[in-house]
């Protein structure tokens, strides 16, 4: 995002005084340029100039030698002389490196500075001296990697950071030499916004926020109106232009001639563009560069010597190819733009991805006189395309993908061409070529009450005329338009985003200020509260955390280890999933089909935490393989019943689940006793209690799909359709998966739950005051025969007689297993608690009870009372 | 002293003496044992009194009153002194065993598991309530979501730069990565559940809609490619960006506390016009108070009242989102999101019960 140099952003408006980062990042925030980051200063406090006047090499035990100079830093900062009091003033530095003699220039950084580390500065006694500051090598000043030496400023020095000879002299303030004293205000800038990733753009916005008057360094002159003739020839020729807009709508090159290629930019420039994140490279490219961040038209240089005329702007054809500046063969696509030149044929060689990036061919290099200098407007959606394509974020792309102003191109040329021409000689030729003709700017008819009805500020007319005026807007007269007042708004060409009535809006409450708007509270009409779903979710999901569960929650992405590690056979559906095209980490493409994937890992991190007693679940979506491609027509109208249907319906099924696992003592021990371990009734329970906040009644059968114990699993049915499962984990999985033996898991669709949730209320049955008889039953039963249905042939049976239905409860209290029943076999025994709404219950009908209970037991499941 | 010589209920002095030994016996009984004993040396059968008044029976008629009333009066004493012998001592022992049986009440009583809900899932449910309580509905939609809901009805063009900058995670067509685009993406935002929302409800209107969505960011201290907002949108024929703020401020004083208020800066969103990115005023604020991004929201733009058939002549409207994560680290004092993402049990059991 585009950084800002104070003293660069002061050149095109007036700071007002006292304006650091902070203070322009506040001024610039008001009107939407976010800070990114401020980028303090280099180096704080006294860093100088100094020359160093003696020098003596002094052995040390350990082998080096240090040198104890005198160095004079300035009638300023000088001191009495440490070696000889009548000498010269100077301060007294020891220092390690050895690449400087007497009479260098070099950088002292004083007692009081802050180099960039932080690293401090002060007097300290070192090898017996009073070492009184540093002399800085270019790693340490942050200027540079090399740290074979300290930075002598000498002529190669001040050819590379482009200083001036003449104001390097003892005392000098190094800092603003080589600008390290200047802050940087980075700031974001939003997509709409094109324009302010230049100074020009930036400055007009503070002027905005402001009031400080703004200077346009893009104003055209007389002669960038003038026709242009005589220049190299140019053909646009795009026969395939994308939504009917041409790749490129202006082109404008200029012809350069006789400038000396061994000449560097000026040293504030390379400044400027190192604080603006851009290395400094030629006197051509640099100026190319500076003058885009400065008014933010992305340009070009060409070795005009190897063009072959006419540069031709085309969209690539199948098959070609280009070896970018940056070293990379790019297979082209046909809607990329290219510019060609014509050395074997019209349009025969690529040159560049147009507004993206250069070929190396035609760069201009060390032995470049002549250039030709590029300026074009290039389609923001061509060259986001492009550059989407190919991955190359480049500056250029940047800017042109959202929107130049296409009346630039002229200035930023002749800008180009006259800073060549002043710092590195020759001439800015008659030989100017511009082709093309952009858009004219749209014109916006505005009711002038529109900004007031959408932003609640009462603004005047005059308040919005004003501010799209200052805007830069043409505003035609005031007139009435269908009994409102309008007023027609040429908006400037610099802001593309402007196009509808509400953009227009936007600027007058931005530039008027959001903090006018005031705090009305709207009323809504009454509302429908929760809808059952939602409020049944929330009964589930505290249900299981007042059973003493912990919810937790995992990213949805999952891989073949989660789907191995649940021993899932090759066939399952749960391996049918969803699969992302750019996953966070390549191992886990897929999004889940089941809660467990996910949540099985939630338990092995806590295990492995050392959490060895948990109970953990998650109520989270899946996602079902029944998706399908989905249409994505252009916003901005309806897209009609049928398409939006296939929208819809392309969106693969995603119901709400709820799982868990539990692992080690479901209840912990204590003074009170050992506690008891987790099992396989702990998952059930927990499915139990999840149908019970729902209210919908379920049964159990035994069931073993993985990742479940084959003998220890239950299938969970509303009806006849399963909706989860819970048991015991097979025992490979919790060792693959390093939990404890015999942990547990469930899961359950909790959307089939709530769908299974009556459409009307339970009836309540009216509470019995008559007494209650209580009765026992030991019933002996085969192995085989599941306690489920010994269970429901005692209910048939009890309630199945002519005394009616007094079954108040049953409760299977106890199973046993002994010699005396014989092998294979067991008993069950209930409890039954009996009573009549309507009277008390005589000793026969109550024997009349039992004996239908054990009867029915008998000829359902082959039970005989245990006697 | 009856072995020696009967008392005989004339024998005033005697009987007087009878008694005050029977009163000293109660006294002397240290428990209820000894007074048992007590009573039955002075007031069984056998006791002197009881001869005496035995005796009575044998004494000429006119003597008979006077003895009478005299052991009668003795008997009474006598009874009423071990009675009061007797509920003395039986509260001491009562006392005794309560004393015996306290236990030491700190020791732990946690004999079942404690369990929690995840924080974000409580924020998300105080949240709908606070909308709830003004009318606004709760409104719901997938996770996995079509492009065409995510950024199209949102007036997100395919080649519009904040359609590239929303780090979307992209779902393979279902027939294989060479049969093209599938059209469907992780929602970046819970904003297709506006467009969801118009389609599918009657104007006008209001509805908050707290999820999950998805960006393809490395999970950092402060950022997770997964995690939660809450989308607000309301379409009525009235409403202005003046009750937008005044919603977010009263939400704001709903989350933070009444000294909390919101500020708008100009932003831009694709699907509004005007946008504002919206900073919260933080008295808690590390390094004293100040204002912190909090969300950002807007008035929705014609063209996604377009998009699900509104017309936007007549209806108008705002809309906003903010990350709940963000609101539940400032609430809490959360530094750390690998916490919040992790599943690690600590994190939801201790910050149980402090909605």
């Amino acid at each position: 995002m585009p950084r800002i140099p104070l003293p660069w952003l002061a050149e095109h408006v007036a700071l007002r005084g006292g304006t650091d980062a902070e203070t322009l990042a506040a001024d610039l925030v008001r009107v939407g340029l976010e800070e990114e980051a401020i980028h303090p200063a280099a180096v704080s406090g006294p860093l100088v100039v100094g020359r160093v006047l003696t020098e003596v090499g002094e052995p040390q035990k350990n082998g080096k030698t240090i040198h104890w100079c005198t160095v004079d830093v300035g009638p300023e900062h000088n001191a009495v002389n440490p070696v000889d009091p009548e000498g010269p003033p100077s301060r007294g530095i020891v220092c390690g490196a050895h690449n400087f003699a007497a009479g260098d220039l070099v950088v002292v950084a004083l007692p009081g500075s802050t180099l960039p580390g932080p690293f401090p500065i002060a007097a300290r006694k070192t090898y017996g001296h009073v070492s009184d500051g540093m002399i800085c090598s270019v790693r340490e000043l942050g200027i540079g990697d090399e740290h074979d030496g300290i930075l002598v400023l000498d002529d190669a020095a001040v050819r590379r950071y482009g200083l001036e000879s003449a104001a390097l002299v003892p005392g000098a303030d190094a800092r603003s030499l080589l600008g390290l004293a200047d802050e940087v205000l980075e700031i974001n800038v939003t997509p709409d916004r094109g324009y302010c990733f230049s100074m020009r753009g930036v400055a007009r916005e503070y002027s905005h926020s402001t009031g400080a008057p703004f200077r346009d360094p893009a104003l055209a002159t007389a002669g960038d109106l003038t026709p242009a003739s005589g220049g190299f020839p140019v053909e646009l020729a795009d026969d395939a232009p994308i939504h009917g807009t041409p790749g490129c709508d202006r082109f404008v090159a200029q012809v350069v001639r006789g400038v000396d290629p061994t000449r560097p930019s000026p040293g504030w420039m390379q400044r400027r563009l190192t604080q603006a994140g851009m290395r400094p490279i030629s006197l051509a490219v640099d100026v190319t560069n500076y003058v885009m961040l400065d008014l933010g038209q992305p340009l070009h240089a060409y070795d005009l010597t190897s063009l072959a005329a006419p540069i031709v702007v085309r969209r690539a054809a199948a098959g070609e190819q280009l070896t970018t500046l940056d070293d990379v063969t790019r297979r082209l696509d046909p809607e990329d733009l290219l510019i060609t030149d014509s050395p074997d044929g019209t349009g025969s060689r690529i040159l560049g991805l147009a507004g993206v990036m250069g070929g190396a061919e035609t760069e201009v290099s060390a032995a470049t006189t002549d250039l030709l200098i590029e300026g074009a407007h290039f389609d923001p959606i061509t060259v986001a395309r492009t550059s989407r394509r190919h991955k190359l974020p480049s500056e250029a792309a940047k800017r042109f993908e959202r929107g130049v102003d296409p009346q630039l191109q002229r200035v930023a040329v002749r800008r180009c061409a006259e800073l060549i021409t002043t710092y590195g000689g020759g001439e800015v030729t008659g030989e100017l070529t511009d082709v093309g003709s952009p858009a004219e700017p749209v014109t916006i008819t505005l009711p002038l009450d529109l900004p007031a009805r959408v932003v609640g500020v009462p603004y005047t007319a005059e308040e919005v005329l004003g501010t799209l005026h200052d805007l830069g807007c043409e505003l035609g007269p005031v007139r009435a338009h269908d009994g409102r007042e309008v007023v027609d708004v040429t908006v400037p060409s610099w802001r593309p985003d402007l196009q509808v009535p509400v953009d227009l809006v936007e600027e007058v409450a931005r530039l008027q200020g959001y903090d006018r708007i005031d705090s009305v509270l709207p009323a809504a009409p009454a509302g429908r509260g929760l809808t059952q779903g939602q409020r049944l979710r929330r009964r589930v999901a505290d249900a299981l955390a007042d059973a003493g569960w912990v919810e937790t929650l995992s990213y949805p992405f999952v891989g073949d280890a989660e789907l191995d590690a649940l021993g899932l056979p090759a066939d399952d559906e749960r391996r049918r999933a969803a699969r992302l095209v750019n996953p966070l980490a390549e191992n886990q493409p897929l999004m889940r089909t089941s809660l467990l994937l996910t949540v099985l890992s939630t338990a092995r991190r806590n295990v492995s935490r050392g959490t060895g007693d948990v109970a953990l679940y998650e109520i989270g979506l899946v996602t079902k393989s029944d998706g399908a491609a989905a249409p994505a027509p252009t916003g901005g109208t309806h897209p009609g019943d049928e398409v939006l249907a296939r929208i819809e319906g392309a969106v693969p099924s995603q119901p709400r689940h709820v799982a868990g696992v539990v692992a080690g003592r479901r209840e912990p021990a204590g003074w009170w006793g050992p506690g008891r371990p987790a099992d396989h009734t702990d998952a059930i329970e927990a499915a139990r209690t999840v149908a019970r906040a729902v209210g919908v009644d379920v049964t159990v059968r035994a069931d073993g799909p993985m990742p479940w114990h084959p003998g220890r699993c239950a299938a969970i049915l509303v009806g006849d359709t399963v909706v989860g499962h819970a048991g015991e984990l097979h025992p490979t999985v919790a060792a693959t998966l390093d939990l404890p033996a015999r942990a547990a898991a469930f899961e359950v669709d909790l959307d089939a739950l709530v769908a299974a949730v009556p459409a009307s209320p339970r009836q309540a049955v009216p509470i019995s005051t008559y007494p209650l008889a209580k009765e026992d039953l030991a019933l002996v039963v085969a192995e085989s025969v599941t306690a489920a249905d010994l269970t429901a042939a005692v209910r048939a049976g009890a309630t199945g007689t002519a005394v009616g239905d007094v079954l108040e409860d049953l409760r299977l209290f106890d199973v046993y297993r002994g010699a005396q029943l014989g092998e294979g076999r067991k008993s069950l025994a209930f409890a039954l608690r009996l009573r009549a709404g309507d009277r008390t219950l005589t000793n026969e009908e109550i024997v009349a009870v039992r004996e239908g209970a054990i009867a029915e037991a008998a000829r359902r499941c082959n039970a005989i009372l245990r006697s | 002293m009856s072995e020696t010589a009967p008392l005989s209920p004339l024998d005033a002095e005697g009987v007087d003496t009878a008694v005050e030994a029977a009163l000293a016996a109660f006294d002397a009984a240290e428990d209820l044992d000894a007074l048992k004993q007590a009573r039955i040396a002075h007031v069984g059968d056998r006791s002197p009194l009881a001869l005496a008044n035995r005796a009575i029976g044998g004494l000429e008629a006119t003597r008979k009153a006077e003895a009478g009333k005299r052991i009668g009066a003795a008997r009474g004493r006598v009874n009423q002194a071990f009675a009061a012998r007797q509920s003395a001592l039986e509260a001491d022992r009562d006392a005794r065993v309560l004393r015996e049986e306290a236990v030491d009440v700190t020791l732990p009583t946690d004999r079942r598991p404690a369990g929690a809900r995840h924080p974000i899932s409580w924020v998300q449910e105080r949240i709908a309530d606070f909308f709830v309580g003004m009318g606004w509905e709760i409104a719901e939609g997938p996770e996995l979501e079509a492009e065409w809901f995510n950024f199209d009805a949102l007036n997100f063009g395919v080649d519009h730069p904040a359609r590239q900058m929303q780090d979307t995670f992209f779902v393979e067509h279902p027939e294989g990565p060479d049969a093209g685009p599938s059209g469907l993406v992780l929602r970046t935002h819970t904003s297709p559940v506006q467009a969801r929302s118009l389609l599918e409800r009657d104007l006008p209107v209001y509805i908050a809609c707290p999820g999950r969505t998805f960006r393809t960011d490395e999970l950092d201290a402060s950022h997770s490619p997964v995690f939660h907002q809450v989308e607000g949108l309301a379409i009525d024929t009235h409403l202005t960006m003046a009750h937008l703020k005044g919603t977010l401020d009263h939400f704001a004083r709903a989350m933070f506390g009444p000294e909390a208020r919101t500020r708008l800066r100009p932003s831009f969103f694709p699907f509004t016009e005007p946008s504002a990115e919206m900073d919260l005023w933080f008295p808690q604020k590390k390094g004293g108070p100040g204002w912190i991004e909090w969300g950002g929201c807007g008035m929705v733009n014609p063209n996604v009242l377009r998009s699900v058939g509104v017309d936007p002549d007549v209806y108008q409207g705002f809309a906003f989102g903010m990350g709940i994560e963000r609101t539940l680290m400032l609430r809490h004092g959360i530094g750390d999101m690998y916490d919040i993402v992790e599943g690690d049990v600590r994190f939801s059991l201790q910050l149980e019960g402090t909605i």
